[in-house]
């Protein structure tokens, strides 16, 4: 019997969904006979780490702190073994910029982009150079934080007039933000696991508004199709594209490669995630059954893989 | 780079990847989807409100609960009341109850209207579990997919999944200091008419309203009362706050004025002894009591009986108004506390509503600003507000915030209103540079402390603005 202690909640923005995944986590666990711990990170992370000598560490953290390697840190200090990847590949998935750099120079699809913090514009006069960046990315274009795990703080500027306000919207969730190429497409994620893509799925908006942050992302306004409607080339493309980004950025066991299909049929990257969703509805869950991995299957072959 | 002896299947999907049965389509994942009523598809979840989950670590400041603070009740007097109880009514307490409720909390609950110059007979009153109830059984008694609700805006957040639950077609109707515009209320049921639909009912709260903290004028009580009877309209009258008042005059129920009979008044225990007992009550027309009555069966047969008599042997102990009275005290003295935060530490592009009793400030930024976006930037000073779009159906509220008061002591909220006062400054500094616009406000160190705002000017409910038809917005 391991002894797995499974780290959630957190004071990330994703708390909420962080403690959704680690209860649901923790359910598969017990039903594949673990000894759970269940650990609400905070102050004390290091101290019940040391108290309660976990065999591994299972991590259902969210965006900050869990998703960006500073968790991943403290464990591999603390000598505990964990899932997902390590920091390094942590941090560059956590930052959008320097995920897209590292896309941009290996020659693998993202949106064009600029990326500024807020010294730029405050110390400067980075402002001076918005029309340029508007011309060449065109409208819409979309605004978001670097760092945010989720979908918050994702603005769509149609005009320059709302460039700004969408500006200060994303750099209330973090130091930097991305100025990126808005593509027209169909929402797609290939999720991987043991080094293999699972089937692709597609992330369909009930509503027509497409530039709704909160109607694509919220739960019963967003159908989720799996495996996705795509012909089989399109989706061996996108699938091996997926793949190619988990290695590029170093990801080990799985991640989850958010990507954009152009009207064109050209795949476009524009993140991954070191820590997916764990929910019965999240994406990786519903890709690995539609592979015919069940829940347990999956929790038990994330923490194979962490004690490798 | 795929990998290559993991072929893809037929339809492009991965193979599994053990040799285990590939399973149907009908996965586990989705297994209930096909079961959830139509209803449920408007009960979101969304990234805001998982974003309020994070309010609840102890490092955080929160202004964004709706509290009363517990906490200054005598609990040396609670075990009073309790073992009372016990000994006197066990058996009671222990057992069902009618559905309508106990004859001697009724008593009591016709003592505490009295007290806002409200008579009511005891026996036709229906007592429910929290003032929440009465806003899901209107809506049960009345509301079919589509039906109209009027409400104000901005409205209670509270109310807003209830109406959702019930697929009503909520209408907001703009406030200003004196309330609900009754004359926007007139175009709207005008427009209704035209289109040959009639609300089935007006929700209004007119004292400290949650979230404006505005009170409905006496003239606008009067008026509401004429435009409901003439076109016998039904009005719900929310008023958990009316006893909380901390300034000027009361003012009479509009369920208590001339032609009254066709409102549904709500009361609740909540603010004024416990929210954790949950006993709140309802008083209206007989034929709607007794559909609500039938609907409360089907809820719950009956409100708690233990609540029910912890209520009567309260009332019996002492003079219930004393601990309304000390509330008063305490929350007058955070609601000006508040304020002078709010003066000290805004900046001058933000205008708040100055309560006369009640919960809640509702302060509003310039339309640059989203204050659930802000409330992101809040939460890394640890601090909490209510975003102000969860007071809308429609998407509105944008730049508005929702601040308690009663539930948190006063150091907190100075710290609170001034860790909120320096992220608002610097996201309008932030614009400011994006757009080279002049300057924003100096922070407060480099200028004298603010004079404080006019009550006049404070006194205006600022609402965010968008074009459409002047005075109401559309849900849905």
């Amino acid at each position: 019997m391991t002894r797995v202690a499974v780290l959630k909640g957190g004071r990330s923005l994703e708390r909420q969904v962080s403690l959704q995944s680690g209860d649901r986590v923790e359910e598969a666990l017990h039903a594949l006979g673990h000894d759970v711990i269940a650990i609400d990170v905070g102050h004390d992370l290091v101290a019940r780490l040391r108290a309660e000598k976990p065999h591994v560490a299972f991590i259902a953290l969210h965006g900050r702190d869990g998703e960006d390697g500073t968790v991943q840190e403290l464990l591999e200090i603390a000598g505990v073994p964990y899932t997902g990847s390590r920091v390094s590949a942590c941090m560059r998935c956590a930052d959008k910029v320097v995920t897209k750099h590292a896309l941009r120079d290996a020659g693998l699809p993202t949106p064009d982009f600029f990326a500024f913090n807020e010294t730029a514009f405050k110390e400067l006069g980075a402002t001076d150079v918005l029309p340029a960046i508007e011309e060449r990315l065109g409208f819409p274009l979309v605004v978001k934080p670097a760092d945010q795990g989720s979908a918050l703080g994702i603005k769509f500027a149609r005009s320059a007039a709302d460039v700004p306000s969408a500006l200060v919207a994303a750099f209330s969730y973090s130091q930097k933000v991305v100025v990126e190429r808005h593509v027209d497409g169909r929402d797609l994620a290939v999720s991987i696991l043991d080094d293999v893509a699972l089937p692709v799925v597609e992330a369909v908006p009930r509503d027509e508004d497409f530039y709704e942050y909160e109607s694509r992302y919220e739960i019963g306004r967003t159908d989720f199709v799996c495996p996705a409607d795509l012909d089989a080339a399109t989706t061996e493309r996108v699938q091996s594209l997926a793949l190619g980004v988990h290695e590029l950025l170093g990801c080990r066991s799985l991640s989850r490669v958010d990507l954009m299909l152009d009207g064109g049929g050209e795949p476009w990257v524009l993140e991954a995630n070191t820590v997916p969703g764990m929910t019965d509805t999240s994406l990786l869950p519903q890709a690995a059954d539609a592979a015919g991995i069940g829940f347990n299957e999956l929790v038990s072959r994330i923490l194979a893989a962490a004690a490798a | 780079m795929m990998n290559d002896d993991r072929p893809l299947g037929p339809g492009g999907e991965a193979r599994p990847m053990d040799r285990r049965p590939s399973r149907p389509a009908a996965r586990d994942l989705e297994r209930y989807a096909g079961l959830f009523a139509a209803r449920t598809r408007a009960m979101k979840s969304s990234a805001m409100r998982d974003m309020m989950a994070i309010t609840e670590r102890p490092e955080v400041i929160s202004l964004a609960g709706g509290l009363p603070d517990t906490s200054t009740f005598p609990p040396g007097q609670l075990a009073e009341i309790l073992a009372s109880v016990a000994t006197t009514a066990g058996a009671r307490a222990l057992q069902y109850g009618p559905t309508d409720g106990m004859s001697q909390t009724a008593e009591c609950i016709a003592a505490v209207m009295a007290e806002e110059g409200t008579t009511v007979d005891p026996e036709h009153l229906l007592i429910t579990t929290g003032g929440q109830q009465v806003i899901d059984l209107m809506c049960k008694t009345f509301i079919d997919p589509g039906d109209v609700i009027i409400a104000e805006a901005p409205t209670y957040p509270g109310a807003v999944p209830t109406f959702a639950s019930y697929q009503a077609d909520v209408i907001q109707i703009e406030m200003d200091a004196d309330g609900m515009r009754i004359d926007a209320l007139e175009e709207t049921l005008a427009r209704l008419d035209a289109e040959r639909r009639t609300p089935k009912f007006i929700y209004t709260i007119p004292n400290f309203q949650n979230p404006g903290g505005v009170t409905m004028s006496l003239p606008r009580r009067r008026r509401l009362v004429e435009v409901a009877r003439d076109r016998e309209l039904l009005v719900l009258e929310d008023n958990p706050y009316g006893l909380l008042r901390y300034e000027g005059d009361p003012l009479p129920t509009i369920r208590s004025l001339e032609g009254g009979e066709f409102v549904v008044y709500l009361g609740t225990f909540s603010k004024i002894l416990s929210p954790g007992i949950r006993v709140g009550w309802a008083a209206g027309p007989r034929p709607v009591m007794a559909k609500m009555n039938l609907g409360k069966q089907g809820a719950d047969l009956c409100s708690s009986s233990l609540s029910q008599l912890f209520v009567s042997a309260y009332f019996e102990h002492g003079r219930w108004q004393d601990y309304v009275y000390s509330l008063r005290d305490v929350y007058r003295r955070r609601r000006d506390t508040m304020l002078d935060a709010l003066a000290e530490h805004f900046p001058r592009e933000a205008t708040w509503t100055h309560p006369q009793g009640g919960l809640f400030i509702w302060a509003t930024l310039p339309d640059y600003i989203d204050t659930t976006d802000l409330l992101a930037r809040a939460l890394q000073h640890h601090v909490a507000f209510v975003p102000g779009r969860g007071a809308y159906l429609d998407g509105r509220g944008g730049s508005s915030m929702r601040l308690n008061f009663s539930g948190v002591g006063d150091a907190e909220i100075r710290e609170g209103i001034r860790r909120i006062g320096e992220v608002v400054r610097e996201q309008v500094g932030l614009y400011g540079t994006l757009t080279h616009a002049a300057a924003s406000t100096p922070p407060p160190a480099a200028e004298p402390k603010p004079a404080p705002v006019d009550p006049a000017l404070a006194d205006v409910l600022q609402l965010p603005q968008r074009d459409g038809p002047r005075g109401e917005r559309r849900a849905r």
